[in-house]
């Protein structure tokens, strides 16, 4: 076990350092550089100006000795500054992460908790018109444009209701507590949910309706185990494993949601913060958001790995 | 009664039901008796005749899609403007099929490339075995667990001219177009690739692949003539699911101000300046958000059907 995590470890350090290659030649190539932003800041600078600053801050150098550069500074924990804040990238990350995290997690419990339900009440009325009510609205779910819904549940519930705000983080000026935070987080929390939650119903009904043809099933049944015995202790756990594989694996995905929410809803996570820094020509910011996105993709995947073996134990790790 | 019987055409009638019927057969009678797939490739057909419809409207109404009257912006729906007109005057109708346009096509060509991608690399590593197939399979696992989305937009505002393209080619719409096909293909192949893979390895065990290779056919006979053509239905069912994934891929990329550029519609555009009037003209973002919608949704109905219809465990409907 450990020497399997060790060698996925490995792997998905390898996979790592070449998205930051990649990544880093992707942000070259985007529209300007930081020298033109600097010149265009400023119009006494000279074609000697320019030409030294370019030599000062390495970006005559070719591309391979630009990226060294960089790593090395990078293992330092040295990222550069964010043009567009002024601060070092970490300062500005590090909070954007954690409201990220907010966000994304309360969806997952909800979406999660959601999926389950529905999916298994569909496998086991399989058929019924509660299956098929269920199932179209898992399509609906997943067939929705993501920033449509926001824009709706947005003139819903701000402009029409006026229930929840429309956007930001917290009352300026207001108490800050937990329940003013709370109200700016049910309108991106609930699209986060409908957006995912139907991709996962229906992948949790069909897992349950192909475990309860399994052999084994029967002779629960024929033993005369209750019907929510069946279910919960025999079924639920084999169907669940696929399902929790599919849940670690779709953290990409889930991040890609938080940014067009986030972006929506004015919330300045991870999502918005890259969508800002990759539209605002802010290089350090872009690169590290998107490396850091990575990572946690990465890691997420890599519990999906672990948890896959942890929950069939017929599965060896080598 | 028995004239009728020995009637040449009753006969005739009678050896077709009779006759044995092909895999395709099978799958289009199945197909045709599942109501929501049914649904959902008439509203497509129908989507597609609106969007083909665009130039006639035009005419018939008098209207350009590109015209702007700013003395009637916001206009109710009138005869003349059959939803009214947005921010600028446009008419929202004609700028409504215009979009269906793009969001079609590009879901179409998108998928088409995907396909292709996906089939060479999903050949190639069914093929080779070894070292090829672990290296493509492991970049294909990669590219499915990345964050997608970010680094999309990565992709879509890089700048061509660094890459050597002319300026005249990277302000064309048809650069615009093909840089979000470009995209897509990037990341949509996988799905096509594993499936391909899959059948790939399991054809590569027949006795009639065996004896091609007995003879000394080469990879390129052997792949297209004994392999690729009983690939088709695995490629026919991954890309029907991916064309709605397809189509919300690019409406979100025009929505950020990414994807298809202004002035040509495209519904997801056409949300993006839609977003600040919502209080104002919440319409303007139903009618696009609403499309988008219903194509997607009628795609992934045809496409499960399509999937059912293709899976010889699936119960008969």
């Amino acid at each position: 076990m450990l020497r399997f995590i060790a060698s996925r470890l490995l792997q998905s350090a390898m996979v790592l350092l070449a998205m930051s290659f990649i990544i880093y030649g992707l942000i070259g190539l985007m529209p300007g550089d930081p020298i033109d932003i600097m010149v265009n800041s400023n119009p006494g600078y000279t074609a000697q100006d320019v030409a030294r600053l370019r030599a000062q801050y390495g970006l005559d150098q070719p591309l391979l000795t630009r990226y060294w550069n960089w790593l090395q500074a990078a293992l330092t924990l040295d990222f550069g500054y964010s043009r567009t804040y002024s601060q070092p990238v970490l300062v500005v990350l590090v909070p954007a992460l954690i409201q990220t995290g907010k966000l994304v997690g309360l969806a997952f419990v909800v979406f999660t908790v959601l999926a389950l339900t529905l999916g298994i009440a569909a496998a086991l009325a399989k058929g019924s018109v509660l299956d098929r009510l269920i199932n179209l609205l898992a399509f609906a779910g997943i067939s929705i444009p993501v920033f449509f819904l926001a824009l709706m549940l947005i003139y819903l519930f701000a402009v029409r209701l006026g229930w929840l705000p429309a956007s930001g983080m917290f009352t300026i000026g207001g108490s800050g507590g937990v329940v003013d935070t709370a109200k700016y987080l049910v309108l991106p929390v609930l699209t986060l949910t409908a957006a995912f939650a139907g991709r996962f119903t229906r992948f949790t009904r069909a897992s349950m309706v192909e475990v309860m043809r399994m052999d084994y099933i029967r002779t629960a049944r024929a033993k005369g185990a209750g019907k929510l015995r069946v279910v919960f202790k025999h079924a639920l756990r084999n169907a669940l494993i696929p399902v929790v594989t599919v849940l670690a694996l779709s953290f990409g995905a889930l991040l890609g949601g938080a940014l067009i929410t986030e972006t929506m809803f004015a919330q300045r996570g991870m999502g918005k913060l890259i969508y800002d820094a990759i539209m605002g020509n802010d290089f350090n910011l872009a690169l590290m958001g998107l490396l850091f996105a990575t990572t946690a993709t990465l890691v997420s995947n890599l519990v999906a790995d672990i948890a896959y073996a942890w929950l069939d134990p017929r599965i060896k790790l080598s | 009664m028995t004239e009728r019987v020995t009637s040449p055409v009753a006969m005739a009638a009678a050896a077709v039901a009779d006759r044995p019927q092909s895999v395709w057969q099978l799958r289009w009678r199945r197909l045709l008796h599942n109501r929501a797939a049914m649904a959902g490739g008439v509203v497509l057909i129908l989507l597609a005749l609106f969007a083909a419809g665009a130039p006639v409207y035009e005419r018939v109404m008098g209207v350009d899609v590109n015209d702007t009257d700013l003395l009637r912006r916001f206009a109710p729906p009138s005869p003349q403007h059959l939803l009214g007109t947005d921010e600028a005057g446009r008419d929202v109708m004609a700028r409504l099929m215009y979009g269906g346009r793009i969001s079609l096509l590009v879901g179409l060509m998108g998928a088409v490339s995907a396909a292709i991608v996906g089939t060479l690399i999903g050949l190639i590593a069914g093929y080779y075995r070894g070292r090829t197939e672990a290296v493509l399979m492991r970049v294909t696992d990669g590219v499915i667990s990345l964050p997608i989305l970010p680094l999309l937009i990565v992709f879509a505002a890089i700048d061509l001219q660094k890459l050597g393209f002319s300026q005249e080619f990277v302000r064309s719409s048809a650069a615009n177009f093909y840089r979000i096909v470009f995209i897509i293909a990037l990341v949509e192949w996988t799905t096509v690739a594993r499936l391909v893979r899959a059948s790939t390895l399991s054809l590569m065990t027949r006795e009639y692949v065996l004896a091609a290779r007995t003879q000394g056919a080469r990879a390129r006979h052997i792949l297209g003539v004994h392999v690729l053509p009983n690939t088709a239905s695995p490629i026919i069912v991954a890309l029907s699911l991916a064309v709605g994934q397809i189509i919300l891929l690019e409406s979100t990329l025009s929505f950020l101000g990414l994807g298809i550029q202004p002035p040509t519609p495209s519904w997801g555009n056409m949300l993006n300046n839609a977003q600040e009037l919502i209080s104002r003209a919440p319409e303007l973002a139903f009618y696009p958000g609403f499309l988008i919608f219903i194509t997607v949704i009628a795609v992934n109905f045809l496409g499960d059907g399509l999937q059912d219809a293709f899976d010889p465990r699936a119960e008969s409907h």
